[in-house]
C-alpha cells in the first residue's frame, strides 16, 4: 500500500464521536465527507497547509507550514517525512525540521535545497505555492542533544547539513543554551550560505557563540586536523556533525583515533545511491510476475531499475526510512547502497530504495 | 458454425506479435502522460459522489414528502452508481495506484457493495480478466447459473434463467457476492473448508454493515430529524400568562401532551418507513443499472467466446485479440460513460485493465484503427440494441439447442468514424 501520513494528534473524544458515527458511513468514514469542507480536518493522516516559502540563499527555500492540528512536537535535530503531491503522484522525502519546537505561532519548517535533476527538492523551491496541502508523516531520528547541557557543544556542518543544526541552535538561542558553543560550517560560496545571515546574527548577539565559517571555494576544504586550531579543546565537547558522507567518515575516523567516539553525534544525509564511483559490479533484477528482466547498474537501487523497466514499484521516500516501498527478494545477492555491504538473501524483504543488485536478483511484486 | 470461428485465424504469429506491440505502445504512452490532469479528474469524481450522497441523505431527512422522497432517491441512487460503477471498481482495479494516493489504493479501497474487495479482485481482476470468454475457465459467462452461450449444455434448470435473471437483476450486488465465492468449487469440493468460511465471514460482515446503515441507520436518523422538527413546528402557541395560569392551578394538560406525543411517534415511524423504502429502491436502481452495463460488456450478440483448446500456447498478441472479440462497447454520451464507470468501453477495458477509465474514450479511436488495418471486429452498439440482444439470448438460452449468433465481421471504419 501507499505511504500514509502519521495519525493526527485528534481529541480523543472527537476520535469517539466519529468512530461512533462510523457505521452511518461504511465504508467510508465519516472524515471521508468532512475533508470535503476542509482537507486538513481528517484524522486518517496528518495533513498541512503551506503558509509561507521563503527562498534562501544556496538554491533552497524554507516552507513553513501549519499543521492541521496542533503540532506533536519534535526534539531539536529530527526530520520529519514530507507528502507532496507533484503532477499527479503522491512523493515523499525526509527533511530535517529547521523549525525550532518552541514557535508561538505552531508553524513548522523545512528548508531543502534545490537538486538539480530531483524531483521534490526543485517542487519545494521553485513550485510549491502557501495554501498547499503537503501530508506529514512521522518524526523520527535520535540526532538530538543531550538533556542536560553540562559541556561545551560543537557543531560541524557542511552544505545543507546546516538544516538539523539551525533547529538547534533557534531553540537553544533564547535561553542559556548558547554560552559555550562553537559552529564550524563549511559552505562553497560566501554568497551562498543558507542561514548565513542568521548564523551571523547569532554570532554577535551572543558572547558564547562562535561561528567559523569556512568558504571552501576560497579557503579550501575542511579537514578535522584544521579542528585543533579553530576549536582546540574539541576532545572536551559534545559535538554534533551533519554534512556530506566523506566528511562524516573523517570525522568519525578522527575521533575514534584522538578523541573520545563516544561524543559524536552525526546524522547522514542523502544516503548514497547512484553516482559514477559506486562500489559493485550491478546485475540484474527479474520481476517474476512479469516475466521480465531489468538492468541494474552498480549504484542504482532496485526500485529504479524496475521503474526504468516500467514496472510499477511501490515507492516512499525512497531513502530506506518509511519501509513503504519493501519487497521480497526470492533469490539474490543485493548491495546495500548505503553501506556497501553485500549479502545473499531467500525469500527475505527488504527496502528497494537502498539496496542494488549483485549479480541476478529475482523479486517478487 | 465454420462462419464464427476464430476471428483472427487470418493473422499470422507475425502479425499477432505487431499487433502485441502497437498495444503496449498505446499502454505505454498513456502511462507515461499520466498526471495532473488525471489526478484533478478522480478527485472531482469522488468528490461528485460524496456531495450526491450528502444531498440524497439530506433530501430524506424530509422523506415523508413525496418531493424530497423522489428527489432524495435518485440522488442516492446516482450516488451508488457512481461509486460502484466508476470509483468502485477502478480503483479496484489498480488504475488509480500510480497516484501513490493511500486514500485511492486497490488495497485499501472498499466499495459500498455486499462483494468484499479482496473477493472482488480474485474473482474479477484475475479469473475473469486473464481467463475472459474461456469456456470452463471464465466464471463470469453466465456466473455459473445462466446458459449465455449455446456452447454450454442445456439442462432443465435453465429453463427457470428467465426468471432468476429478473431477481439477479434487481439483488445484483448479492448475487455478485455469492458469485465471488465460487460456488461451483465449493460444490466440486476443490475449495478449502477455511477459504469458504473466510469468505462467508466477509460477505456477513459487509452484508450486516450495509443492511445497517441503509436500513436502521439512516431511517433512524430521518425518524429523529422529523419528530424533533415537528415537535418545533407543531408546538401549540400558548401565551406565557396563560402558562402560568395553568401551572398556578396545578392544571396539567395531560392529554394533549399525551396527543402530542403520539402524534410525533406517528410522523417519526412514517418518516423511518419512507426512508428505509428510499434506500432499498436507491439500491435497487444501482442493481438495475450494474446488471444492465455488466451484462453488456460480454453477452451481446457481437462477442466471441473461446474454447480451451484455442487459447493452448497463446501469445501476448493472441491475449490481446481475446480480449478485443470477448468484449463489447455500448455507445453513449460523456454522461452515459461516467455513470456506467466507462465500461461503455469495455472492450478498451478488457485491453487495458490498469489504464485509468477516463482514458479509455482518448485511445478508442487508435483501438480501432487497430483493427481495421489487421481486419478485426469492433463490438459496439446502443445501449438498447446490447441490451435487447443480451435479454434475447436469455430467453433463447433457456431452452435446448441455440446457435451462434452472426457476427458482424472485421471493423471497416465507417459508420463510427463519421459519426464522430
Amino acid at each position: 500500500m501507499a505511504e500514509v501520513g502519521m495519525r493526527p494528534p485528534a481529541s480523543p473524544l472527537r476520535r469517539r464521536a466519529l468512530r461512533a458515527l462510523r457505521w452511518l458511513f461504511t465504508p467510508l468514514r465519516p472524515d471521508d465527507y468532512l475533508e470535503l469542507i476542509n482537507p486538513l480536518w481528517s484524522t486518517r493522516e496528518l495533513r498541512g497547509r503551506v503558509e509561507r516559502v521563503e527562498p534562501e540563499r544556496g538554491g533552497a527555500a524554507t516552507v513553513l507550514i501549519r499543521p492541521g492540528f496542533d503540532w506533536v512536537g519534535h526534539r531539536p535535530g529530527q526530520y520529519v517525512r514530507l507528502g507532496v503531491v507533484i503532477d499527479g503522484v503522491h512523493h515523499w522525502r525526509a527533511y530535517s525540521l529547521t523549525s525550532s519546537p518552541d514557535r508561538a505561532d505552531g508553524l513548522i519548517s523545512v528548508t531543502p535545497k534545490r537538486v538539480d535533476g530531483g524531483v521534490v527538492s526543485p517542487f519545494l523551491v521553485d513550485r510549491v505555492h502557501p495554501g498547499e496541502v503537503v501530508r506529514l508523516g512521522e518524526v523520527e531520528g535520535s540526532f538530538t542533544l543531550p538533556d542536560r547541557l553540562d559541556r561545551g557543544l560543537l557543531f560541524v556542518t557542511a552544505g545543507s547539513g546546516i538544516t538539523p543544526v539551525m533547529s538547534m541552535l533557534r531553540h537553544l538561542a533564547p535561553g542559556p543554551g548558547l554560552r559555550d558553543v562553537v559552529h564550524v560550517h563549511s559552505a562553497r560560496e560566501a554568497d551562498g550560505v543558507t542561514f548565513g545571515d542568521e548564523l551571523a546574527a547569532l554570532d554577535e548577539q551572543h558572547q558564547g557563540f562562535r561561528l567559523e565559517l569556512r568558504i571552501t571555494g576560497e579557503d579550501g576544504r575542511f579537514t578535522p586536523a584544521d579542528l585543533d586550531t579553530l576549536c582546540p579543546d574539541w576532545r572536551e565537547r559534545e559535538t554534533y556533525a551533519c554534512g556530506p558522507g566523506e566528511l562524516l567518515d573523517a570525522l568519525q575516523s578522527h575521533w575514534k583515533r584522538h578523541g573520545d567516539a563516544g561524543r559524536l553525534h552525526h546524522e547522514r544525509f542523502q544516503p548514497i545511491v547512484g553516482g559514477e564511483d559506486a562500489e559493485g559490479s550491478g546485475g540484474t533484477v527479474r520481476f517474476a510476475h512479469r516475466n521480465l528482466d531489468a538492468d541494474c547498474p552498480p549504484g542504482t537501487p532496485i526500485l529504479v531499475a524496475g521503474e526504468n523497466a516500467g514496472v510499477d514499484m511501490p515507492f516512499g521516500c525512497r531513502v530506506g526510512v518509511c519501509h513503504t516501498c519493501v519487497l521480497p527478494i526470492r533469490e539474490g545477492r543485493i548491495r546495500d547502497l548505503r553501506t556497501n555491504a553485500v549479502s545473499e538473501k531467500h525469500n527475505e524483504i527488504v527496502r528497494t530504495c537502498v539496496h542494488g543488485a549483485e549479480g541476478r536478483v529475482t523479486v517478487e511484486l | 458454425m465454420t462462419a464464427t470461428e476464430h476471428p483472427f485465424a487470418h493473422l499470422s504469429e507475425n502479425q499477432l506479435a505487431e499487433l502485441a506491440r502497437e498495444f503496449d505502445a498505446i499502454h505505454d504512452q498513456v502511462r507515461a502522460d499520466l498526471g495532473e490532469r488525471d489526478r484533478r479528474y478522480i478527485k472531482g469524481v469522488i468528490r461528485l459522489h460524496r456531495q450526491i450522497a450528502v444531498a440524497g441523505r439530506a433530501l430524506l431527512l424530509g422523506s415523508r414528502s413525496k418531493v424530497a422522497w423522489t428527489a432524495g432517491t435518485g440522488c442516492l441512487a446516482i450516488a451508488k452508481i457512481l461509486e460502484n460503477m466508476e470509483i468502485g471498481h477502478n480503483v479496484l482495479h489498480g488504475q488509480w495506484d500510480w497516484m501513490n494516493d493511500p486514500c485511492i489504493h486497490s488495497s485499501t479501497w472498499d466499495w459500498d457493495t455486499a462483494s468484499t474487495a479482496a473477493a472482488w479482485k480474485h474473482s474479477h481482476n484475475y479469473i475473469h480478466h486473464t481467463y475472459t470468454n474461456i469456456r470452463g475457465k471464465d466464471k463470469d459467462l453466465g456466473y455459473e447459473i445462466m446458459r449465455i452461450d449455446p456452447h454450454q449444455k442445456w439442462h432443465p434448470a435453465y429453463l427457470a434463467q428467465p426468471l432468476y435473471n429478473l431477481l439477479l437483476m434487481a439483488f445484483f450486488e448479492w448475487g455478485v457476492a455469492v458469485h465471488d465465492m465460487d460456488v461451483e468449487a465449493i460444490r466440486a469440493g476443490e475449495k478449502p473448508m477455511k477459504d469458504v468460511w473466510h469468505d462467508i465471514k466477509g460477505i456477513s460482515g459487509k452484508a450486516r454493515d450495509q443492511i445497517l446503515k441503509d436500513y436502521v441507520g439512516w431511517p433512524l436518523v430521518s425518524a429523529l430529524a422529523a419528530t424533533a422538527v415537528g415537535r418545533l413546528v407543531h408546538r401549540e402557541p400558548r401565551s406565557r400568562a396563560r402558562v402560568l395560569a395553568d401551572r398556578a392551578r396545578g392544571r396539567r394538560r395531560k392529554g394533549a401532551v399525551r396527543a402530542r406525543l403520539a402524534a410525533a411517534r406517528a410522523e417519526g415511524a412514517g418518516t423511518f418507513a419512507a426512508t428505509f423504502w428510499a434506500d432499498f429502491t436507491a439500491n435497487i436502481i444501482r442493481n438495475l443499472w450494474a446488471h444492465s452495463i455488466i451484462f453488456c460488456g460480454h453477452f451481446p450478440d457481437q462477442t466471441y467466446t473461446f474454447s480451451q483448446d484455442e487459447v493452448r500456447d497463446e501469445t501476448r498478441g493472441g491475449w490481446y485479440v481475446r480480449q478485443l472479440v470477448g468484449a463489447a462497447n455500448i455507445t453513449g454520451s460523456p454522461l452515459f460513460h461516467l455513470l456506467s464507470g466507462n465500461l461503455g468501453y469495455q472492450v478498451e477495458h478488457h485491453l487495458f485493465p490498469d489504464m485509468p477509465s477516463s482514458r479509455y474514450a482518448e485511445i478508442a479511436s487508435q483501438v480501432r484503427e487497430i483493427c481495421r488495418r489487421y481486419g478485426l471486429p469492433y463490438n459496439t452498439g446502443p445501449l438498447s440494441k446490447q441490451l435487447g440482444t443480451v435479454h434475447r439470448t436469455i430467453l433463447r438460452l433457456a431452452f435446448p439447442g441455440g446457435k451462434v449468433r452472426p457476427k458482424p465481421g472485421p471493423y471497416r471504419g465507417d459508420e463510427l468514424e463519421r459519426a464522430a
